[in-house]
């Protein structure tokens, strides 16, 4: 099995392997599952000059319940791409480290990486696959954006990709948002944002949209200065994917409440 | 008609097969050094490499025929990725993988008609020079370990490791273990036996970065290996009063890896 001439991916691999590995192979019992399991809400991703910001409020849900404060939702799935996951935590946590580990199986074998487009295509396949457990209530769904290195300007090869629960791919102009506060958060991106951002500005920008996604949303979590927990904010540009480190972020985060002072509507 | 041939008369046979097939090609060498494990063979491809990554801090190196090594290659990530996918990614080591190459080869060896004739490398980086693990597995599973941190491979790999042992010292950068590397590949196939010169361009260099995090595996082409292979010998007697440099004359990474021209983009190993 493991010398079979065979595949690139990771998941074809193991699906032969192990398949009791693989998400949305299990048989699930009937009924809803969905309130049994922690949510995941808020991710904003814009594409900037020279690549994207992706950042994630820190909060899970179990109905009204808090179930995790700090929790991250935010990766980096290979050097040059973000992911972020809304929905059932678990199942979303487990679908990206598949992806990441797809990704990096994927280029050690071909000696090369795929595509971007191909690394989405690859994300969609496996929200497809989860269909029946989301029509039970453990949706995921994911956004993707990241520097295409196969662009031919490096100041527009940032690009971002959302996703519907059925493995839909659509790719968006400008910023998105997933997660319950998603309205939110975009309705405030679409009156901030405008294209040619700096890396700086769609930071700032992401974390203002999230903070407005806190307010009118209980299930995201805003600045939480007491334990001073902030956004997990993540830049994907030529230099490879890079997180902003708990001091930068506290930094974005406390200039947003600061302004939120003066006024709160932003 | 049968012919009756002794279990002994077989495995001679298949052995010497092997071993005739693995030295008609180029040996590569794999050394231990103070940046990390540094691996070089000739290949006259750009395409087709002999030196891989397969995890986090380990590395693949082979000689032989390309079709099964590259299958190997393939089965080692792949077990590498699933172990690491199922348990953590600290739980994929070396030594495991050396011992499933171990059970293959020696499989194959006993069960088919004809052995692989390959001999390839699995080695480890540590986070120290005495972590590192080097081990070499042939044709017929048996797999032998290296603490010394010099290992070399293919038809005359004895000739290489004796020619170069005095030399090699643990802690010296990554620049001399490359010139170390090269003298002893250099060092065999010339006339009569003697040297010959190996050219830069027919050299595939790669290395288990120890000070990196995450993925260490980073080739060294074009310009980066040029600008390695330019750097001034150290003195041979370092003045014991001179405070030790951290990094050999010429800056970090013996400024290879990450200078420019190279083809590595962060993690990339194109």
């Amino acid at each position: 099995m493991f010398t079979d001439a065979g595949t690139s991916s990771f998941t074809q691999f193991l699906s032969l392997a192990a398949p009791e590995l693989l998400p949305g192979r299990r048989p699930l019992p009937a009924g809803a599952a969905g309130e049994f399991a922690p949510h995941g809400t808020t991710i904003v991703a814009l594409v900037c000059t020279g690549g994207v910001v992706m950042a994630g409020d820190r909060r899970a849900t179990m109905g009204n319940l808090i179930a995790a404060r700090d929790i991250e939702k935010v990766h980096a799935a290979d050097p040059y791409s973000l992911v972020g996951i809304a929905g059932t935590a678990g199942v979303g946590i487990e679908m990206v480290r598949l992806f990441q580990v797809e990704l990096e199986h994927y280029e050690k074998i071909e000696g090369a990486m795929l595509s971007l487009d191909g690394k989405a295509n690859r994300l969609a396949t496996m929200i497809r696959g989860n269909l029946g457990a989301a029509m039970q209530g453990l949706a995921v769904v994911p956004i993707y954006g990241g520097f295409d290195l196969a662009a031919g300007d490096p100041e527009q090869a940032g690009r971002i990709f959302s996703f519907d629960v059925a493995g839909g791919l659509y790719e968006e102009t400008g910023f998105d948002a997933i997660g319950s506060g998603s309205v939110f958060a975009r309705s405030a991106l679409k009156k901030r944002y405008r294209p040619g951002v700096s890396v700086d500005e769609a930071v700032r920008l992401a974390v203002e949209a999230l903070y407005d996604a806190a307010d009118d949303d209980t299930a995201t979590g805003g600045p939480d200065r007491t334990r001073k927990i902030y956004p997990v904010v993540m830049t994907a540009t030529a230099e490879g994917t890079r997180k902003l480190s708990e001091a930068e972020a506290a930094a974005v985060g406390e200039a947003v409440v600061a302004a939120r002072m003066e006024n709160p509507g932003g | 008609m049968q012919f009756y041939a002794s279990p002994e008369q077989i495995m001679r046979d298949r052995a010497e097969y092997a071993r005739k097939n693995i030295a008609r090609g180029r040996n590569a060498v794999v050394l231990s050094c103070a940046d990390g494990v540094l691996f070089v063979t000739e290949n006259v491809s750009t395409a087709l490499h002999k030196v891989s990554e397969i995890y986090d801090r380990i590395g693949f190196a082979a000689v032989g025929r390309y079709n099964e090594f590259e299958n190997l290659r393939r089965a080692g990530v792949r077990m590498a990725d699933l172990n690491g996918y199922s348990y953590d990614r600290r739980d994929v080591t070396g030594r495991a993988l050396a011992n499933a190459y171990a059970q293959t080869l020696g499989a194959i060896f006993t069960d088919q008609t004809k052995p692989f004739e390959v001999e390839i490398c699995v080695a480890e980086v540590g986070t120290t020079l005495q972590a590192d693990e080097l081990y070499k597995i042939t044709y017929d599973g048996s797999v032998e370990d290296y603490p010394s941190g010099v290992l070399a491979m293919g038809g005359q790999a004895d000739a290489i490791v004796s020619n170069i042992r005095e030399d090699h010292r643990p802690d010296e950068p990554l620049a001399t273990a490359l010139r170390l590397a090269i003298r002893g590949l250099s060092s065999i196939g010339g006339e009569g036996g003697g040297n010959r010169t190996v050219s830069t361009p027919q050299l595939e260099v790669a290395v288990l970065d120890r000070r990196r995090t995450g993925r260490t595996f980073r080739r060294i082409t074009g310009a980066a290996l040029a600008g390695l292979l330019d750097q001034p010998a150290p003195p041979a007697e370092p003045e014991p009063e001179q405070p030790e440099p951290e990094q050999p004359p010429g800056g970090p990474a013996a400024g290879g890896p990450d200078g420019a021209g190279g083809s590595d983009q962060p993690g990339g190993t194109a």
